[in-house]
């Protein structure tokens, strides 16, 4: 019995590396999905039969079958419910489920551990689960709740020192308490430390600009993961153990791929600073060229090859269906389509693409940062759709500016640009933007929806 | 866990023995590190939000260890059947929710005809 729990085990552990493995092309994803989500299953009926060996009582039973039909049930009815570009944060409030899962657990455990004879390596892995299944859990809320814009960034000096002062004691308090020095028991201990790292995960978050939050999202999700290592440990569970690895080692090279995309270091981001332009109150008074939207059909009517540049304020205005209608309109009339994007589009890396693929914008359409930058010249109109930050040339060549460095699509070296835009307010970054002041740049103001509708209508008259 | 026959007896610190007696799980999570990477590393950028949630979705594999928590605990014991409750509830949570938005995601790859 024993050997074929332990070889379902290994078959689970497989399958998450098959699933993760199987991700790396948009043809096999959805087949690597369902293999590790079967992986999974089979790992749960599989605790399940050697949880039946033993006696279990009826009413344990009775709460673990309720809790797992209704969590399938709430977590089926979210994921169809959500809009695409909710995506990050409802990722983002699964991961703190994750995180409670692990404090609770930790909790529980403490309350059923023979305190006297259980091993000192025990605890300490015990605690470490705790604290970083905490630590995820108010992370992740926070970081969710700032997505949805709910709330803002904090970066005053209380919260930052705060926070140090929480995660110092996080790691002295269990020094102190295997010393001897805090008398209390086990159990008491552990929920003092559940507390003092529940605060310190909200602390942590406040301070990290709205900008930085994909990063955050995808350090606590890595975070998540080392908690299930942890109490892998404790059990002495390997799919838990590999799980938990996978996810945490995952979860950190994300993290740095898209710190190298936005031009950030990692301590910078969880520092939540942000390099203030030297001399930022002499900006340059910009000169900017409205365009109208007769002339943008007509610009676009003329073009051989087109870009469009998505960003975030595609997604808000919902407008990617319209995107992919004009495509296909400026096709039947042989001109040529790409969409360029840039690594940290939308609010995650990747997240442009589900974007775009939900309004059925072929996968060959889309042309990645370097390859679009390739042939930039050839570019006859070139629309920047709801982007900011990615086409500011400042990047390039204005050491001085807070997003330098960072790469972008170089839109400036095509022939003509047209932004859309609600109103001149600045991006994500607060940072302003050259491109607008260039010769062959213009803007067209308005709701991107509404003004590629128009454009539509009129491009079908021409 | 076996000891090695390598152990050496005139080492008597707990940091040796530790290690001594872990030797098997550290080789296992260093193993698990560069597997992990190595399978990452080579998905595309335009994979990275689905892979996210996918790699959410596994770190639900905690649901496990709630389940055996949940197993040893007294049925008259209230308070941790409540506690261990939840957990069973948010570990299935992030297991089905984040399998089934990363399904949902992918789906949209693949254009219908």
């Amino acid at each position: 019995m024993h050997a074929i729990i332990e070889i379902g085990y290994l078959i689970a552990t497989l399958s998450f590396l098959g699933g993760l493995k199987f991700m790396s092309s948009p043809k096999n994803a959805k087949t690597g999905n369902a293999i590790a989500a079967m992986g999974m299953v089979l790992a749960v009926v599989l605790t399940f039969i050697a949880a039946l060996t033993a006696v279990v009582p009826y009413t344990n039973l009775v709460i673990m079958c309720l809790a797992i039909a209704v969590g399938t049930v709430i977590g089926k009815r979210l994921s169809d419910k959500v809009e695409m570009t909710g995506m990050p944060q409802l990722v983002s409030l699964f991961n703190a489920t994750g995180g409670g899962c692990a404090m609770l657990l930790g909790l529980v455990e403490a309350n059923q551990m023979d305190v006297s004879t259980a091993i000192l390596g025990n605890k300490i892995l015990l605690i470490a689960g705790l604290i970083t299944g905490a630590v995820a859990l108010t992370g992740s809320i926070i970081a969710e709740r700032k997505l949805a814009g709910k709330v803002k960034d904090r970066r005053t000096k209380a919260v930052i020192f705060s926070a140090r002062i929480l995660l110092g004691s996080m790691l002295l308090l269990p020094v102190l308490y295997f010393i001897g020095i805090i008398p209390i028991g086990f159990t008491a201990f552990m929920y003092i430390l559940a507390a003092v790292a529940m605060v310190y995960g909200v602390l942590f978050v406040l301070p990290i600009g709205g900008a930085d939050m994909p990063v955050v999202i995808s350090l606590l999700n890595s975070i998540t993961g080392i908690a299930t290592a942890f109490a892998g440990f404790v059990y002495g569970n390997k799919v838990m153990i590999a799980g938990g690895i996978f996810v945490g080692a995952a979860g950190i090279l994300l993290t740095l791929l898209m710190c190298k995309a936005m031009n950030r270091s990692l301590l910078k981001v969880l520092a939540g600073t942000f390099k203030k332009s030297t001399n930022g109150a002499v900006e340059e008074e910009q000169e900017i060229k409205e365009i109208s939207i007769s002339e943008t059909a007509m610009s676009l009517s003329f073009a051989q090859k087109v870009a469009i540049i998505p960003g975030y304020g595609l997604a808000v205005a919902q407008a990617q269906h319209m995107c992919g209608q004009l495509q296909l309109l400026l096709e039947k009339r042989n001109t040529q389509v790409d969409y360029i994007i840039h690594p940290v589009a939308g609010r995650m890396p990747g997240h442009m693409n589900v974007l775009l693929a939900e309004a059925n914008v072929a996968y060959s359409h889309l042309k990645e940062m370097d390859e679009g930058n390739e042939n930039m010249a050839q570019y006859d109109t070139v629309l920047v759709i709801g982007a900011n930050d990615v086409v500011n040339p400042a990047a390039e060549n204005n050491p001085d500016s807070p997003v330098y460095g960072m790469p972008i699509i170089r839109a400036h070296e095509s022939k003509q640009v047209i932004v859309m835009k609600r109103s001149m307010g600045k991006g994500y970054a607060g940072v302003q933007n050259d491109l607008f002041g260039l010769d062959n740049c213009s803007i067209l103001f308005g709701d991107a929806k509404v003004s590629l509708q128009e454009i539509l209508n009129q491009l079908k008259l021409i | 866990m076996d000891t090695p026959t390598f152990h050496q007896t005139t080492t008597n610190s707990l940091s040796m023995d530790f290690i001594n007696q872990h030797i098997q799980e550290i080789y296992f999570v260093i193993f698990c590190v560069f597997i992990g990477i190595e399978v990452i590393a080579n998905v595309p950028a335009i994979l990275h939000t689905p892979l996210m949630s996918g790699a959410n979705a596994i770190s639900g594999v905690i649901l496990v260890g709630a389940i055996i928590v949940m197993l040893r605990v007294p049925a008259d014991d209230y308070l941790n059947l409540t506690l261990g409750g939840i957990a069973v509830f948010l570990g299935t949570l992030n297991i089905s929710g984040g399998f089934f938005v990363t399904g949902r995601m992918l789906k949209m790859f693949n254009p219908k005809k």
